[in-house]
């Protein structure tokens, strides 16, 4: 089957078509530029890029997987809110995946996986040979708990090596979409029901409610 | 064939808004309303006092592709059915019009359907083709909502939209936000000092019409201001408690609606004289005021000019709106736009549609 991979929860906006036969996994098309402000502009003709180069047209694709954070907000709906239209508008099924889990799920030994949540904050998790430990978080990097990471990897981590109290992959590494496809393979390969996608904000939203108004009489 | 869009050949457009806190969707058949879904967050804003664009953002996402399907369900219709998709680019909130636009190009992928990003302000224009059918032009369109307030000189509502004038300041539906606020009523304010003020005395105080002096009229002919309102009924409701009086709600909301109606209608209704428009238009959400109806049908009347406007629901945002105007570019061959079309938060007033470029 054809899937569309979608994620936008880093600065990078990234689109991919990736066939999935049993469990073998094959990229045949990725586009991705690296454009913190971009993702609006820059997802929509990657995804037409994507069935150009792959030879396909929309009506081949059979199924969307999308990353569903954690990530900056504002980049972060525009790949989910595209998922799920894509989906509906095609009328398949989309599938969500922890982004970091993208970055995460291809480490060996202990990894902690940390992507940029500005406000000079990382979201992370640790992986132990790939699988996720407990649910993603936020925090300063200097505010890390005892992780017994060996090694840092990810946009956040190559941003605040400095920060971090174990060594830090210098390159930025994005999720990998072909890693969240194959993260997904047993929903798509069971045909399970589409999914409403929830995104993995991990804050809430900066607002204050209101001071009471001052009482006036009718 | 430049308005003639009516008729069972006319182009069947679903429009998609989500420039503020309304996540709206609705399906158009040239003037013909088939679908007007709207999912709104103003709830969740009300004990914030205010739109917070955050909340509104996340309120979209999870809204955004049932509204959708909500719309063809009502319009009985399948994407497959439209000959275009338009959504609101801008003005408005960034991250609020992102959510529209991702989805609005998404669907147009995934369909073949032809995208439109459109200017949220015409559209609110162009809603009134639902309620009264074709717009004469040339005509001026008073918008006024909590994020504008302007008069448009409507030459081509395919293209040549230009603004006339607009507030220096706050919007009127913002000065109603606030008003509503130091006189203790809910958030949005507007439907709630229109029903105060139906029990008040408009002439209970005389609050200031904004640029309106003389001097005024030389440099700002057609624009508003509204800041100096507010603080002059802040003013007026602290004098009253420090002499340890009630403030009288109802007198205090109908005097300022009245100071905000009367510069709104005089002002539109002079510029449609000055530049010999015989049709005037309101929208936006501030367009849902009885006050400001009923000032400015019988300001059009005594000036022999012809008023329009559409019901309340149509003037608040909405899906709908952006249909008509979908509907109206697609009737009049305009160009289709560029997949890869910003979200613009502060996106020209004169710039219908991006068709074919950026």
């Amino acid at each position: 089957m054809r899937v569309l991979a979608l994620d936008t929860s880093t600065s990078a906006v990234q689109a991919a078509l990736v066939d999935l036969d049993d469990d073998e996994l094959f990229l045949t098309a990725f586009r991705r530029e690296v454009n913190a402000r971009g993702h609006v502009e820059r997802l929509a003709p990657f995804i037409e890029g994507c069935l150009a180069d792959a030879g396909r047209t929309r009506a081949d694709v059979d199924a969307v997987v999308s990353g569903v954070g954690p990530g900056p907000f504002t980049g972060l709906r525009v790949g989910m809110v595209t998922a799920a239209a894509f989906a509906d508008g095609a009328g398949i099924p989309v599938y969500g995946v922890c982004s970091l889990d993208g970055i995460g799920g291809n480490t060996r030994g202990r990894a902690l996986a940390a992507t940029d949540a500005r406000r000079k904050e990382i979201y992370w998790a640790v992986y132990d040979d790939g699988r996720r430990e407990g649910e993603p978080q936020v925090c300063r990097p200097s505010e890390l708990p005892e992780t017994r990471a060996d090694y840092a990897i990810g946009e956040g981590a190559s941003k605040y090596a400095g920060e971090l109290p174990m060594d830090a992959e210098t390159e930025p590494v994005y999720p990998d979409l072909v890693k969240l496809v194959e993260l997904a393979a047993p929903r798509l390969l069971a045909g399970a029901p589409s999914e409403r996608l929830t995104p993995l904000y991990l804050r809430r939203p900066d607002a204050q409610p209101a001071a009471a108004p001052p009482a006036a009489s009718a | 064939m430049k308005n003639d869009s009516a008729g069972d050949n006319a182009p069947v457009v679903m429009g998609i808004e989500t420039s503020c806190d309304e996540t709206g969707v609705g399906i158009v058949r040239g003037h013909e309303l088939l679908a007007d879904a709207v999912a709104s967050s103003v709830d969740e804003h009300a004990r914030f006092g205010g739109v917070v664009p955050e909340v509104a953002s996340r309120a979209h996402l999870e809204a955004m592709v049932p509204t959708v399907q909500r719309a063809l369900d009502d319009a009985g219709l399948t994407l497959g059915d439209l000959d275009g998709i338009a959504v609101t680019a801008g003005p408005g909130l960034a991250g609020a019009l992102m959510v529209g636009v991702g989805a609005a190009k998404a669907y147009s992928i995934a369909t073949g359907v032809p995208l439109y990003g459109v200017n949220h302000l015409s559209a609110h224009i162009a809603v009134d083709t639902l309620e009264n059918g074709p717009i004469p032009e040339p005509a001026i369109g008073l918008l006024v909502s909590g994020g504008h307030s302007s008069i448009m000189m409507v030459e081509d509502l395919a293209g040549k939209v230009t603004q006339l004038g607009a507030s220096i300041d706050d919007a009127a539906g913002e000065a109603f936000d606030k008003v509503a606020r130091l006189l203790g009523l809910p958030f949005p304010g507007g439907p709630y000092i229109d029903r105060a003020a139906k029990e008040g005395d408009r002439a209970f105080v005389q609050f200031p019409r904004g640029l309106t002096a003389a001097k005024d009229m030389e440099r700002h002919r057609y624009d508003f201001s509204f800041s100096g309102l507010k603080t002059a009924v802040a003013r007026w409701i602290e004098a009253r408690r420090a002499e340890g009086e009630d403030v009288p709600v109802n007198d205090v909301a109908a005097a300022f609606q009245e100071a905000v109606c009367d510069v709104l209608t005089r002002k539109a209704i002079l510029a449609a004289k000055e530049h010999g428009v015989e049709t005037v238009l309101l929208g936006g959400g501030v367009a849902a005021n009885s006050r400001l109806r009923a000032l400015a049908t019988e300001r059009a009347e005594a000036a022999g000019l012809t008023l329009r406007y559409p019901r309340p629901k149509l003037c608040t945002d909405n899906g709908a709106m952006v249909a008509a105007l979908g509907s109206h570019l697609v009737a009049a061959g305009v160009a289709p736009s560029r997949i890869d079309f910003p979200a613009n938060s502060s996106m020209d007033v004169e710039v219908v549609s991006l068709a074919n470029r950026l």
